[in-house]
């Protein structure tokens, strides 16, 4: 018997890590100490909670975006279905029982999902082109559906998601941290998980291999309207209002959130883990410019050089 | 012939990390002669003419024209020394015309400020370069996307004309081409020669070497191993030059036997591409198809594959008549098709060599729609070590491997599921020596297991070399189907070139290949 040398490495984790993700952790800790030593009031449970709080909304919208970056493409209308989901899951309340406007907003998000990825899939259409459009026509209907705030009828509905606490730890980060452990092993163990990352390696490659593109590629984009769908209910419950106006500007946040997590625009690469402390980095430098009072636009502008430093570390050489 | 040199170059040596790409590398040539540069993929080849255009610089090493000793700085200081390089991959610009891309940089002005574009003036320019060339037939202001790929390489390889260059480098300029158009080229090279410049040729191609060059230089792991006058050398000691390996270890012998029926095609039709192909291919056999660009072999395969579905006409396997034409039911069937371009619509190269092994076989590793990690890596390190692929982790990324393992990659994926008819587009295109021998026996190791291959190629060599029985297409056309042993090289040009009734296109055909092994 020849003896075979094993094929697979054993890799521990730690090897796997890149230097652009060293230099990410180590910013993201000094950033972290300098805050807490300077600022009496950041390492504070309240303040985690509250942190863990505000970035619930970008953080389900990051998971559909990371799932259509993957596959090659991106969705512009995803701050727009969190309006539109937000304020029918609100509204329709009156009208039916809780459970039954969630679900009837969550479908509406899959329904929108599944008319980007008909355009984009079917009809060969540019997605950035696709999302535009239906940015226009989903924000439209919003209005159509309620001008004015909307706010709930059924006390559960605040206490249960956006407002719920198990102790003093808030409901929906924890929830958040659940999908993201079900996107990661979406992406990585399941069958349309691996085909939509290869979607976004080669198309052709991959249909030439028999696996149904379109389909793939539609489900990708029902996945995204339904995470910004979720993203709307559970914002529209922790404030206790829904706006018709919410959301404008959300898209950036989230394709940011997945390219400063290692997504490359160009699909193929990228990942949840990545992804959520691209979300977590957001959120701690929104919060950070709002404890030393920064003015909101001095904010943009810092917000908008560090995500040009974080995609310049991560530059291939 | 090293006193009338104008190009030296004179112990160069490259090392990236620890490997040395070029190791002392001598080379001189004089105006006026055609050297041609041979060698495997990674003997260096890329890398020396990469110094000489200014890509990239030399560790040690020194370059002189003429009797000046040169820096080569940049590919733009290059340039303006009179050394121009036309490489692989093009660098034109798709939506622009073809006027526009050959004078990229030095469109002709109007007006003091230089600013305002004389179009008139441009498209006389571009058109008489084109001319000059002998291709007057292609209007200037075309859009370069219109163009086919050998159309593109004649645009480029105006674009390094224009400006008259002193040292033209060509890198692999045949591998786009088809015979006639090769012709024109060589007819080209040789005016170019007559004008005193200094051509050097890189070619995979050893036939044309022979036909084109006054001297060749062999490279092997980056050094040099010799430099030879073209009529001092035949083509068996040339190759064994370049790998240690002579023709006949090239294709080695098979002695399957043939079977059954596998693969059945009746009156198979695409509106525009082929019409009413009739062919059968058997277990256990290849099946050579051979044709010039454009003849329809590569539409045939895609075809046959549901990858463009063919509009009338049946396919069987096994007898059993194929009623979807899409990529998915084709691989359910057992049919795979390996792309000419393998970067283009072959490869996940953002993937590893487990993602892209698995691709075709996801339905296998899964119950249902959740993947069995153990038995994917199982099924993937099988075939990996079967293909025995070298870099042999399965969670390196393919970016990272060679030509010849990332065919192999592809190769894996099609062995894992369970293929029956094998279809081979330019399987050895861009692939070296070495790694060529090693697919042509896994191509064997396969046949003896009873996969029907069709082996789709224009090399002629490799054709004759490889196959039970050859199919000829001529325009669309199934015009010659010869078993191996009444199968020549002239009678399968012939049929190719759709000249048994006119003589002329023969001699086109034939003026681009030298008659392989008879050297």
């Amino acid at each position: 018997m020849k003896t075979t040398t094993p094929l697979i490495e054993k890799t521990r984790w730690m090897f796997k890590i890149r230097s652009s993700d060293i230099i990410f952790i180590v910013t993201f800790a000094i950033l972290f100490l300098v805050s807490s030593l300077l600022l009496d009031t950041f390492f504070t449970a309240r303040n985690l909670f509250n942190i863990s709080r505000q970035i619930v909304t970008n953080g389900f919208i990051s998971i559909g975006m990371l799932i259509v970056i993957l596959a090659g493409g991106v969705d512009l209308s995803v701050g727009c279905t969190v309006a539109l989901c937000g304020i029918m899951a609100t509204g329709l309340q009156k009208m039916m029982p809780t459970p039954f406007a969630i679900l009837v907003a969550l479908a509406v998000g899959l329904f929108i999902g599944f008319i980007n990825g008909f355009f984009i899939a079917q009809l060969k259409l540019q997605p950035f082109i696709v999302t535009l459009a239906s940015m226009g026509v989903i924000r439209g209907a919003t209005y159509v559906f309620s001008e004015v705030p909307q706010s709930p009828v059924d006390p559960l509905f605040r206490s249960l998601l956006g407002g719920g606490f198990i102790g003093a730890v808030p409901v929906a980060p924890l929830i958040m941290i659940v999908f993201y452990f079900l996107a990661w092993f979406f992406l990585n163990r399941t069958i349309p998980g691996r085909a939509i990352t290869a979607i976004g390696g080669n198309k052709e490659a991959v249909r030439l291999a028999g696996i149904n593109v379109k389909g793939h590629l539609i489900l990708a984009y029902m996945l995204c309207g339904f995470f910004a769908s979720a993203a709307g209910i559970i914002l529209a419950s922790r404030l206790g209002i829904a706006q018709p106006s919410v959301g404008a500007g959300f898209e950036l946040d989230a394709i940011a959130a997945v390219v400063i997590g290692g997504g490359v625009m160009t699909g193929g690469s990228g990942g949840a883990v990545g992804t959520f402390f691209g979300v977590l980095a957001l959120g701690f430098i929104d919060n950070l410019l709002n404890q030393f009072n920064v003015q909101s636009y001095y904010q943009q502008i810092v917000k908008g050089i560090i995500i040009l430093v974080a995609v310049v570390s991560r530059r291939k050489s | 012939m090293n006193a009338a040199a104008f190009l030296r170059m004179e112990g160069i040596t490259k090392k990236y990390g620890g490997t040395t790409a070029l190791k002392n590398v001598s080379l001189s040539a004089g105006l006026g002669e055609v050297h041609a540069i041979v060698g495997e993929n990674g003997a260096g080849k890329s890398t020396l003419m990469n110094i000489l255009s200014g890509a990239i610089e030399p560790d040690l090493g020194s370059i002189s024209l003429g009797a000046t000793t040169v820096t080569i700085r940049s590919p733009h200081h290059a340039n303006s020394l009179g050394i121009r390089a036309v490489h692989q991959e093009f660098s034109l610009v798709p939506q622009l015309t073809i006027a526009e891309n050959i004078l990229m940089g030095k469109l002709p002005t109007r007006g003091k400020r230089h600013i305002v574009i004389d179009w008139p003036k441009a498209y006389e320019k571009a058109r008489g370069i084109l001319a000059e060339l002998g291709f007057a037939g292609i209007d200037e202001r075309t859009r370069v996307f219109r163009l086919s790929v050998s159309q593109q390489q004649v645009v480029e390889i105006a674009k390094a004309l224009a400006e008259k260059p002193s040292v033209l480098i060509l890198d692999e300029p045949s591998a786009v081409l088809s015979k006639e158009e090769l012709s024109l080229l060589f007819a080209l090279i040789r005016r170019l020669k007559a004008e005193k410049t200094l051509i050097l040729y890189i070619s995979h191609r050893l036939e044309e070497v022979f036909e084109i060059a006054d001297r060749i230089t062999v490279l092997r792991d980056g050094e040099v191993i010799d430099t030879v006058m073209c009529d001092s050398i035949d083509q068996n000691d040339l190759i064994r030059m370049m790998v240690g390996r002579s023709f006949e270890e090239i294709y080695p012998k098979r002695t399957t036997k043939i079977g059954k029926e596998v693969l059945t095609i009746h009156n198979l039709s695409r509106e525009g591409e082929f019409s009413d192909i009739d062919f059968s291919l058997h277990r256990g056999e290849v099946l050579g198809m051979f044709g010039l660009v454009g003849s329809g072999r590569t539409a045939i395969a895609r075809s046959i594959f549901g990858a463009d579905p063919p509009t009338s006409g049946s396919i069987e396997v096994d007898g059993k008549v194929l009623r979807l034409h899409t990529p998915h039911n084709a691989v359910n069937t057992g049919i795979s098709l390996v792309t000419e371009d393998r970067k283009r619509d072959g490869l996940v190269l953002t993937g590893t060599i487990c993602d892209n092994v698995s691709l075709a076989s996801y339905p296998r590793m899964s119950n249902g729609i959740f993947l069995n990690r153990k038995l994917q890596e199982k099924l993937v390190e099988e075939k990996i070590r079967a293909l025995a692929l070298k870099p042999q982790k399965i969670k390196a990324f393919v970016k990272t491997l060679s030509g010849g393992n990332q065919q192999k990659v592809i190769l894996a994926k099609w062995l894992l599921c369970n293929t029956k008819v094998l279809i081979l587009d330019e399987p050895t295109r861009g692939v070296d020596i070495g790694a060529k021998v090693e697919i042509y026996h896994l191509i064997n190791v396969l046949v003896e297991s009873g996969v029907g291959v069709l082996l789709i190629s224009s090399e002629m060599p490799e054709v004759l070399g490889m196959s039970d029985r050859i199919l000829v297409m001529c325009e669309g056309r199934l015009v010659g189907d010869i078993s191996r042993d009444k199968a020549s090289e002239e009678r399968i040009l012939q049929l190719a070139a759709g000249v048994s009734r006119e003589a002329d296109g023969l001699n086109i055909a034939l003026s681009g290949i030298t008659m392989e092994g008879k050297a």
